[in-house]
């Protein structure tokens, strides 16, 4: 039998050389694991990278406090099945410690507030490599994104002094204080994500799939209210609908979409003739034209 | 599906952004999102069009300025390939960039603005993609709509761009001129009814028909070491894999191969890819391979055939691409990687400068500025394993790393 290199099995040689590298130009590098589809994938290819033998490095997640509760328990079974260390960090001790404010209004979310988590742990483990899940298809200023992304002391990202990237050569050499933010899916696009779980037949929160959930809407979004998580109005009414999510962030910046899509291959074709893009769903990314990009600038993954 | 790596190239102004925003458009590849906020921001601008450019100007900066700073990369597909396509910006101070995007590209495509004509840039432009040894190029010459789709001023601009061609090195690349316009969508995934004297293929449908020869396939397998997998359990207890992405040809089980640089000889006794064995390792794949021998190999090290054998050397030529507002000085010392090898090297000697608008060499050069091409002699403190970069993208390929900074300060290719 032949290893063959088309399409999505390009993507994942691809994803595979930049694990292995992570592991052999940093000493301390960690997978950022939100229990989203995209750090799930990395799961993954690092599980394949590093066969047989266990995946050099721990994961981190910073956990808002507002997650889906299916998020979380999925997170903890995956762990215990592959074996994997798993490093929690709390966005409400960053509260408690009076490092964050909380925001508050119709529009609160603990999201900006995980920048603060994030670094804070960085710092605390002296972790030199961050793995993350972010594509370069999901949004203007991550298509700018390298694959080693160098962030100075206070994690920040200076997107107009980019180190050059050529061809597969990845450059690790940081200086003391430096990190460095690794995407190994960045050429990834959602649609290979889904068809690379489902070739791979690998298990996904349930929230990813049409459901019956009591929601209300608001400015053209579908909101879950099944938690006392997001702000609700009195006069903005709870409908039960079947809904699945799209992208799995925090419970307060993440709307819901109407669906049928009860299977992956379903999800699938879902995607595949969708009109609208995956971070439209995103309400942390309509507070301005540049906020991804600001929010890059602070840190955030 | 396929997928194709395409780079692009033009001057400011040229409508590089525009041009991708409308293949984007034509292909119906902008979700509704995104389509409802280039609309909003093009009303707030003030223009009676839609301004694709600001699909793809991602940064704060180059939308208050209009330009484009930094490489982004676009998505989009067709039923017949998948396509990422490298917006690289035109400055000359982001040459680097462009050496960049190019590097990953099977593809390219130089814009000229049809009412300027081959200029300065045009020439540098032609002259990165020729160095990268890009194997088809497009010449897109927009803005027809312009100069009234006049006939007379593609002939013309074909005909001053194929003088230019006539200098390059690399002869083998193909090169197809289309006229187009990117607002107006002449030729771009569609083809025009304005310019009937053009017999040619539309854009997007000349892509569709590249064929599959891949530029990374010499023929000649490399194999360097990435990784070292002892995972040291009891059902794995003696396993020692080398992991690793396969260069240039394939491997396959039973195959005689050397170490480099121990010289050892063995055989590959098995071939993973996570928990699956093959025969065959293709080429950019990333597989684990197990040897006959016990034998020490770690990282840096390379797995080649036993009869096909790269150049064993401390020294080496190479056309250098400098990156860096620092200057590179005879004498100067850096780190050179070369694949996942790293070296101490030294600048032996600048031999000379090359003009990038084909004006020329220039001898007795004392340093290399940014945006510089130049041939640069090397010594290295230990030999490395490459073949010449037309023989060989991968392993006749260098970055070189400033010890002080560690940020990529050049690029190479060895002669």
């Amino acid at each position: 039998m032949k290893k063959d290199t088309s399409n999505i099995n390009s993507l994942e040689n691809e994803a595979i050389y930049i694990m292995r590298e992570v592991a052999a130009q940093f000493e301390k590098p960690v997978l950022l694991f939100s229990g989203g589809k995209d750090s799930i994938t990395l799961v993954r290819l690092a599980v394949k990278a590093f066969y047989p033998a266990k995946v050099p490095f721990p994961l981190l997640h910073i956990d808002t406090g507002h997650n889906f509760p299916e998020t979380i328990e999925f997170r903890d079974r995956l762990c215990k099945e592959l074996g994997l260390e798993l490093i929690v960090r709390n966005v409400q001790d960053s509260i408690d410690e009076g490092k964050v404010k909380e925001e508050s209004g119709r529009y609160a979310s603990r999201n900006m507030l995980q920048t603060t988590t994030l670094l804070d742990a960085l710092e605390e483990f002296k972790f030199d490599a961050a793995i993350g899940g972010a594509r370069r298809d999901e949004e203007k200023a991550r298509a700018k994104e390298r694959i080693f992304s160098v962030r100075d002391d206070f994690g920040q990202w200076d997107e107009k002094n980019q180190r050059p990237e050529l061809f597969d050569m990845l450059n690790g050499s940081i200086n003391h204080g430096q990190n460095v933010r690794v995407f190994p899916i960045s050429n990834w696009t959602e649609l290979d994500v889904w068809s690379y779980i489902e070739k791979e037949n690998i298990e996904i929160p349930s929230i990813y799939f049409a459901h019956k959930r009591k929601v209300f809407l608001r400015d053209g979004m579908i909101w879950s209210a099944e938690d006392d998580v997001v702000y609700r109005d009195e006069n903005e009414e709870v409908i039960e609908k079947m809904v699945r999510f799209r992208t799995v962030g925090d419970m307060s910046c993440t709307a819901a979409v109407y669906s049928d899509a009860v299977s992956i291959s379903k999800v699938v074709e879902e995607i595949r003739d969708s009109t609208i893009s995956e971070r439209g769903a995103r309400i942390d990314d309509k507070r301005s034209e540049g906020a991804m990009e600001k929010r890059k600038q602070q840190g955030y993954f | 599906m396929e997928v194709l790596k395409i780079a692009t190239a033009g001057s400011v102004d040229d409508g590089k952004s525009t041009l991708i925003g409308r293949i984007l458009y034509d292909t119906k590849s902008l979700t509704s999102d995104k389509l409802k906020a280039i609309e909003d921001k093009s009303e707030q601008l003030g223009y009676d069009y839609l301004d694709f450019s600001l699909a793809t100007d991602g940064l704060m900066a180059e939308r208050e300025q209009g330009i484009t700073i930094d490489v982004a990369h676009i998505y989009f597909s067709t039923k017949k390939k998948s396509y990422i396509i490298a917006d690289t910006p035109g400055h000359v101070e982001y040459t680097r960039n462009m050496v960049t995007g190019a590097s990953t590209s099977q593809a390219s495509i130089v814009l000229i603005d049809a009412r300027k004509g081959v200029i300065e840039q045009t020439n540098r432009h032609f002259f990165i993609n020729n160095l990268l040894r890009i194997k088809d190029v497009v010449v897109a010459i927009n803005k027809m709509d312009l100069v009234d789709y006049s006939e007379e001023v593609y002939n013309k601009i074909k005909a001053d761009f194929t003088e230019l061609m006539s200098k390059r090195d690399y002869q083998d690349q193909k090169i197809t001129f289309i006229p187009v316009s990117a607002l107006k969508g002449d030729n771009v995934v569609n083809k025009s009814n304005e310019m009937p004297w053009y017999k040619g293929e539309a854009l997007l449908e000349h892509l569709e028909q590249l064929d599959k020869a891949d530029i990374f396939n010499s023929g000649t397998p490399r194999f360097p070491v990435q990784y070292v997998i002892r995972p040291k359990t009891e059902e794995f207890h003696d396993y020692r894999g080398y992991a690793g992405k396969v260069y240039g040809g394939d491997l396959s089980v039973g195959d005689d191969i050397i170490v480099l640089p121990s010289k050892t000889r063995s055989k590959i006794k098995d071939i993973y890819f996570y928990d699956e064995k093959y025969e065959t390792a293709s080429r950019r794949s990333s597989v684990t391979i197990t040897l006959e021998n016990d034998i020490n190999v770690s990282r840096g090290d390379m797995i080649v055939k036993e009869n096909d054998i790269p150049t064993i050397d401390k020294q080496f030529t190479a056309n250098v691409c400098w990156m860096d507002t620092d200057q590179l000085t005879p004498g100067g010392k850096y780190i050179i990687q070369h694949g996942v090898n790293k070296v101490l090297a030294k600048v032996d000697r600048i031999n000379h400068k090359i003009n990038p608008d084909y004006s020329g060499f220039e001898k007795n050069v004392t340093g290399l500025n940014i945006n510089d091409i130049a041939s640069v002699s090397f010594k290295l403190n230990k030999p490395i394993f490459y073949d010449q970069f037309k023989n060989h993208r991968t392993n006749g390929s260098f970055i070189i790393i400033d010890p002080q900074s560690n940020n990529t300060v050049g690029a190479g290719f060895i002669q």
